[in-house]
């Protein structure tokens, strides 16, 4: 059922890691990124968590909107040999998302009445999916740009994995909102097209938000109108991307019941889309050998060697972990069914909580074996 | 840790335990922490303990995931008010349905409710307005907590427990309200959200639990938090709930024997000899994550032991339940 992860990624240029909260999502990131690294490529990783997870586990102490390049003595120190270069940065949504009105605005009063708008300058980061989308745009970019050999996304943590893949066409319908602008614009024809029900549509809107409330969000909507055409270009671009060849996804997941739910659904997702897909990383496996039938024979072993009253300390200590370790390969046996043969990468509960890069080095040592 | 607000000098500021037995006497708890630390079972616990001290109480998911339904092994509770134990409840906030009984209260005409709600452009609009599902989900938190309900038939709370989403979106939510009344100058809008604002950030009506593992960046993401609770919204938190600290089942000495038995081992006892190990060496490294926690957050965390259970169930909230009770 192995895989490795050198062989998913065998001429890929963009790996996607997806994935729910707390899985480990950006700690593989990085370890893979750091792996490829290794093997002589020019890898970048990025994260658009700003929670600073990613600076944690590559030493940096913050990273940026620009790429910073972790430095060779670290590899050296964690006894790694490092044949190409290391990159990571963090993206920085609002910037991008203004970075791209700036680009698709038709002239600059479009701009910045984009810009200008309280709405927009308050709660862009809240429209919904813009987080993800912003990230796949600068993966776009820097794609375009080709200054590496492979870029590695941290997806940004979502309610759930499906989240991301959404994202593009939930922002287009978002932006597409030129038929709003016939409703909110009052005293043009707009009104006409929606006759009398819309003076009446006004009052109840009027009621709920107050009046200023509902001209800023007017504005808001008109001029994301003129940017519709050019945005949604642009989505489509990104989006071939993403299900272009040298693309692939890497599903993250704990062996944990509700996020191996989750690696199913998304698993299913992908596929429907006809999205390419590289496998699952399973972080955190239990991995305690052993039947429960063999517990008497288990005592006496142990007794051969301790005294009796650890030896039945560790034996039940055994024995809780075997029951973790069962429950896990269930779920994990579950989720390799579904996978129909699709690479599944153990990667076992290791004795040291992975935070720096020597643990990311431990790690590598199973998503590359 | 007590006292709230920016005046506090931050390097003085003290967890004191004194003031948390009021955690329970606040009209809501926040409950956050980094993904995967185990908030929804910090959060049932914490609604358990309530509950048992004879306090009506409400637990509220907001990502539409029912994992408080799996926890208590119940079918999807919704958008109905669902009494899960004795005096607990629970609840999951669908945005579209606050967003409609919002819409309800406040319009009162019946005829200008339907003119919006069979309205394709409204609900449009509605969907793409950035923010609403965070303010009308904080708005219905509020209204939970509110002891004059605003419909006639509910009943009030004394606690509502929120399991809320991981640190940096939960920190948003909390935001919301205050961008609300601030970008809405005026009008129904601005007014309840400005009540809104103002129960957030009043320490006797509302407060912040932080959830964590004693593992390196959990802990960080914990105290960073902090910082920028203080930073943005003038709040402290007014617990830290390190969730999942493994029993330290062997000590030093007999580590040592286990160590110098693997030599000797017999094929059969290698694998539970290594997983002895690997259970005093994980129980040390979070002790020591643990003691950096405490330090940097100068004052006491309640802790929740590692429950070897493949998935917990009703009793084993109810202990842990137990457990936070002896703690805050």
């Amino acid at each position: 059922m192995s895989a490795a992860l050198d062989r998913i990624l065998r001429g890929k240029e963009i790996c996607v890691c997806a994935g729910a909260g707390g899985v480990g999502k950006t700690t593989t990131s990085a370890a893979i990124a750091m792996g490829m690294a290794a093997r002589g490529k020019r890898c970048a990783v990025l994260t658009i968590d700003p929670a600073k997870r990613l600076a944690n586990s590559l030493g940096l102490s913050e990273l940026g909107n620009e790429a910073t390049q972790v430095g060779a003595e670290r590899f050296a120190a964690a006894g790694l040999e490092m044949k190409g270069e290391l990159w990571a940065m963090m993206l920085d949504a609002k910037r991008t998302f203004d970075d791209l009105v700036e680009a698709y605005a038709p002239d600059t009063r479009s701009r910045d009445r984009i810009l200008e708008n309280r709405i927009y300058r308050e709660l862009s980061n809240a429209v919904a999916g813009s987080q993800e989308y912003m990230a796949m745009e600068k993966l776009y970019e820097l794609h375009a740009e080709g200054t590496y050999d492979l870029l590695v996304l941290d997806t940004p943590p979502t309610r759930n994995a499906l989240d991301f893949l959404d994202a593009p066409e939930r922002l287009s319908r978002f932006l597409d909102s030129r038929s709003l602008q016939f409703f909110l614009k009052p005293g043009r024809t707009g009104l006409k097209v929606f006759g009398r029900g819309t003076g009446l549509l006004f009052a109840a809107l009027k009621r709920v938000t107050g009046v200023d409330l509902l001209q800023d969000l007017s504005e808001f909507f008109q001029a994301f109108g003129d940017l519709a055409e050019g945005f949604n270009e642009r989505a489509v671009r990104v989006s071939k991307l993403l299900s272009d060849p040298r693309s692939t996804f890497v599903l993250v997941t704990s062996p944990q019941r509700d996020s191996i739910d989750e690696a199913v659904f998304f698993n299913r997702r992908l596929r429907e889309r006809n999205m390419p897909f590289g496998g699952v990383v399973v972080n955190r496996m239990h991995t305690e050998a052993g039947s429960r039938s063999s517990n008497g024979a288990l005592g006496d072993d142990l007794a051969s060697v301790l005294d009796e009253a650890l030896a039945q300390r560790v034996a039940r200590n055994f024995e809780d972990y075997r029951a973790l370790a069962e429950r896990d390969h269930e779920n994990v046996t579950r989720l390799a069914a579904e996978l129909k043969g699709e690479p599944l990468i153990i990667v076992p509960y290791l004795d040291d909580d992975v935070h720096d890069v020597a643990g990311l080095a431990v790690m590598n040592e199973h998503l590359f074996a | 840790m007590g006292v709230k607000g920016r005046t506090v000098d931050q390097n003085a500021r003290a967890v004191s335990l004194a003031a948390v037995p009021g955690l329970l006497d606040k009209r809501m708890v926040f409950v956050t922490g980094k993904g995967g630390v185990g908030k929804t079972t910090a959060a049932a616990a914490l609604g358990l303990m309530a509950a048992r001290q004879g306090k009506r109480t409400i637990v509220c998911e907001v990502s539409q995931q029912e994992r408080m339904s799996r926890a208590f092994r119940r079918e999807g509770v919704g958008f109905e008010e669902t009494e899960l134990a004795p005096n607990l409840n629970a609840i999951s906030i669908d945005p579209q349905r606050a967003q409609e009984e919002y819409l309800r209260l406040q319009i009162r005409s019946k005829a200008l409710y339907s003119v919006l709600f069979s309205n394709r452009i409204f609900q449009y609009l509605a969907a793409a307005t950035p923010g609403l599902r965070e303010m009308v989900t904080m708005g219905k938190i509020w209204e939970l907590a509110q002891l004059e309900r605003r419909w006639v038939k509910a009943a009030p709370y004394d606690l509502v427990v929120v399991d809320a989403p991981a640190t940096g979106h939960g920190l948003g939510m909390l935001r919301t309200p205050r961008t609300f009344r601030d970008i809405a100058r005026a009008g129904p809008i601005r007014r309840q959200a400005d009540q809104i604002h103002a129960f957030i950030v009043d320490p006797k009506q509302t407060g912040v639990v932080v959830v964590a593992l004693p593992e390196e960046m959990p802990v960080n993401e914990t105290l960073d938090f902090r910082r920028m609770l203080d930073e943005e919204m003038g709040m402290d938190l007014d617990a830290i709930v390190v969730n999942g600290l493994y029993p330290e089942r062997f000590n030093g000495a007999e580590a040592e024997r286990i160590a110098d038995a693997q030599l000797a081992a017999v094929d059969g006892s290698a694998d539970a000899l290594r997983a002895a190990l690997s259970e005093h060496h994980r129980a040390r490294a979070q002790r020591v994550q643990l003691r950096r926690l405490r330090r940097e957050a100068k004052g006491e965390v309640a802790t929740l032991p590692f429950l070897f259970e493949p998935e917990l169930d009703f009793d084993d909230f109810e202990r842990l339940s137990r457990e936070l009770e002896k703690k805050l």
